[in-house]
Formats: structure tokens, sequence, C-alpha cells
């Protein structure tokens, strides 16, 4: 994974599993790596693994079970919920880049009902 | 706390090496240590290791001060070769384990398989990356509590690196510590805890790189910018 070297790497690594998540490349309720192996996967030392997890948990999106392993949630519903958060925030931050340069809503909205995506080769 | 630095001196006939070191290094945790080629590094290493005795100070080690008994259990990587051409790849393990109480011999030929190499192989048949794998293969057979790195991916090929990454990942653990020096500050800035800052024998900067980014938006680069 290629970090940005100037955001802490728990949360980028965080976002990367969310994103696995909402992809359903991780499924309710999957076991997670141990942290050992999320350490080696993620390049990561196993304070930073610790961390992830922990955060995670906090966050309602996994849960531990003692000397088993991590799991990830076996909520549909926070799966939802993930999405919906990772889109606002992409949203958001293409809201404040698009105001920065001067453009309205409604310009915005035209603009994005004119896009042509670029085609896949 | 593993080990503990206070005030440490190393002074060479012409040369102040090693001024004032004061640092400490705590059990579970990765450290950097950066800074130009003959800015103190190995000569640090090399006294926390035995390799030389320091001109004035303390070194601590698991709370009472450093004895030779204490080599035992602290693993050094040289950055120079030391194994002879005529040896194969089973008998650097037989050297060390000659050397070391706690060279772990099922250990080493398990690292040794790892990374593609077999015992009957001749060190002199191997190449740089080989050559950089089989040392730090050779040093993480042992079964210390603090492991000192001296260049380990210096000059050696993408994979190979990435490689001995993941064995170093794979061994750290909490009760044992692990100092890498490096020049390659980017390849190390995702997994090492704590950075050191060394230049010409004085240490600029300890501190904990997570926080540096998320308290400050720093990298390890921009740190290195500014105070080297």
């Amino acid at each position: 994974m290629n970090y940005n070297a100037e955001i802490p790497i728990y949360l980028q690594v965080i976002q990367d599993i969310k994103k696995k998540m909402v992809q359903g490349r991780i499924i309710p309720g999957e076991k997670l790596p141990s942290s050992r192996e999320l350490a080696i996967l993620y390049k990561i030392n196993q304070n930073t693994a610790a961390r992830i997890y922990r955060e995670m948990e906090m966050a309602g999106y996994c849960f531990t079970r003692r000397g088993i392993g991590t799991f990830v949630s076996e909520e549909k519903e926070m799966f939802e919920k993930i999405k919906e958060e990772m889109a606002n925030e992409l949203l958001h931050n293409f809201m404040t880049g698009m105001k920065d340069l001067g453009y309205q809503k409604g310009d915005i909205i035209s603009q994005i009902a004119d896009y042509k995506e670029e085609k896949a080769k | 706390m593993i080990l503990e630095c206070r005030g440490l001196n190393k002074t060479f006939i012409s040369k102040k090496a090693v001024i004032d070191f004061n640092l400490n290094i705590t059990e579970g945790k990765i450290y950097g240590l950066l800074g130009e080629n003959g800015s103190g590094k190995t000569t640090w290493m090399k006294m926390v290791a035995g390799l030389t005795k320091p001109t004035s100070g303390d070194i601590i080690f698991k709370g009472h001060i450093w004895n030779y008994q204490d080599k035992g259990t602290i693993a050094y990587m040289s950055t120079e070769p030391f194994f002879y051409d005529f040896m194969t790849i089973a008998s650097v393990g037989k050297y060390y384990q000659d050397f070391f109480d706690d060279f772990d011999m099922q250990k080493y030929l398990k690292l040794i398989d790892r990374i593609g190499l077999n015992e009957n192989m001749k060190v002199k048949a191997l190449s740089t990356g080989m050559t950089a794998k089989l040392k730090v293969a050779v040093t993480m057979a042992r079964k210390a509590t603090l492991y000192l790195l001296d260049e380990p991916l210096n000059g050696i090929d993408y994979k190979s690196r990435e490689e001995i990454i993941s064995i170093i990942l794979e061994e750290a653990a909490d009760n044992n510590s692990f100092v890498i020096s490096t020049h390659l500050i980017e390849e190390i800035e995702s997994f090492v805890d704590e950075a050191i800052f060394v230049k010409n024998g004085e240490i600029l900067l300890q501190t904990d790189l997570e926080k540096e980014r998320a308290e400050n938006g720093k990298s390890i680069k921009d740190i290195y910018l500014e105070i080297m």
C-alpha cells in the first residue's frame, strides 16, 4: 500500500479495510488477519496493528473473540453505514474543492450531469 | 525499558564519534537510527553490542549496568560481510551456534528456507541481495531481546528489501526491540515506531512517528530535512 507520509498510518489502514468492506472484499462476520499478519500485510509495526483493531473495535466495525481472533461485524447495516460515511466524505471533499474554485452548487450539478467518464481501455 | 544510554561518549584518537548520547529503547518497539555515514550510528551499535568500549557514560540494559553477559541477548548485525567465502549456508549456522548460546538452529533453517537458500549453497556463490538476506536470517535466528541491524537494506534490490522487512515484522514482538540504521528513510517510514536522528556524533531528536504525523502532519522526510 502507498501511504501518505504525513497522515497517521493507522488511519490510512483503517480506511483501506473499510473500503474493502464496502467493496465486498471483506464480508460480514469474516475473520480478520491476526495483528502480526496485518503488520506484515501492511508493512506496519505491531503497535500500529494493535491500534487499528482497537480503534475499529471501538467504532463497532469488528470484535475480538479471546483466543480466536478478530472478526468483522456481522451487521449488514454497519456496512451500509460505512459506505454512506465514505461517500459523504468524498462528496464533502469534492464540494469543498469545487467551491474553492468558485463553483456554486447549481453549476456543480450541471457539471456532473455533463461529465463524461473516461473510457476504460 | 530494555536499554538506556546516559551521557555516552566514544572518542577515538582523532575524533569524537559519539557525543553525549542519551536515549531510551523500549520493549515492543522498532527504532530507526538515521544519519549520514560517520555520524556515529555504527560506533553506538558496537558499544551496545560490546564490540567497543565507551570512553565515558552508562549503558543500562534491562535495569542494570551493561556487562559482558548481556552480549548473549543482544544481536548485532554489522554492515561488513562476516562470512568466509568457503563457508556453506550450513556452516554459517554452525559458526553462529558455536558463538551464541541463544542461536536457534531450527529457526535458522526455517528462515533460510523462507528466503530461498539451502544448506549446501556456498556463501561465495550468493548474490548481494542473497548475502544481505542471509545476514539478517542468521542474526534473527538468535533468540535475542535486542536486535541491532546496521544498514540491513542498503545496496540491495527492492524485492530483497521487502523480504527483509517482512522477516523483521514477523519477529518483532512485545518482548523484543529493534534498532535499524539506514539512509533509506522512506523504506522504513511505515513500520518504524520511533526515529532517532543523529548528526556528527550527536542525537538531534528521538521522536514517535505516528505522533508526528497526527500532531504536526510531518513525515519522517519533513523532519529529516528540517533538522539535519
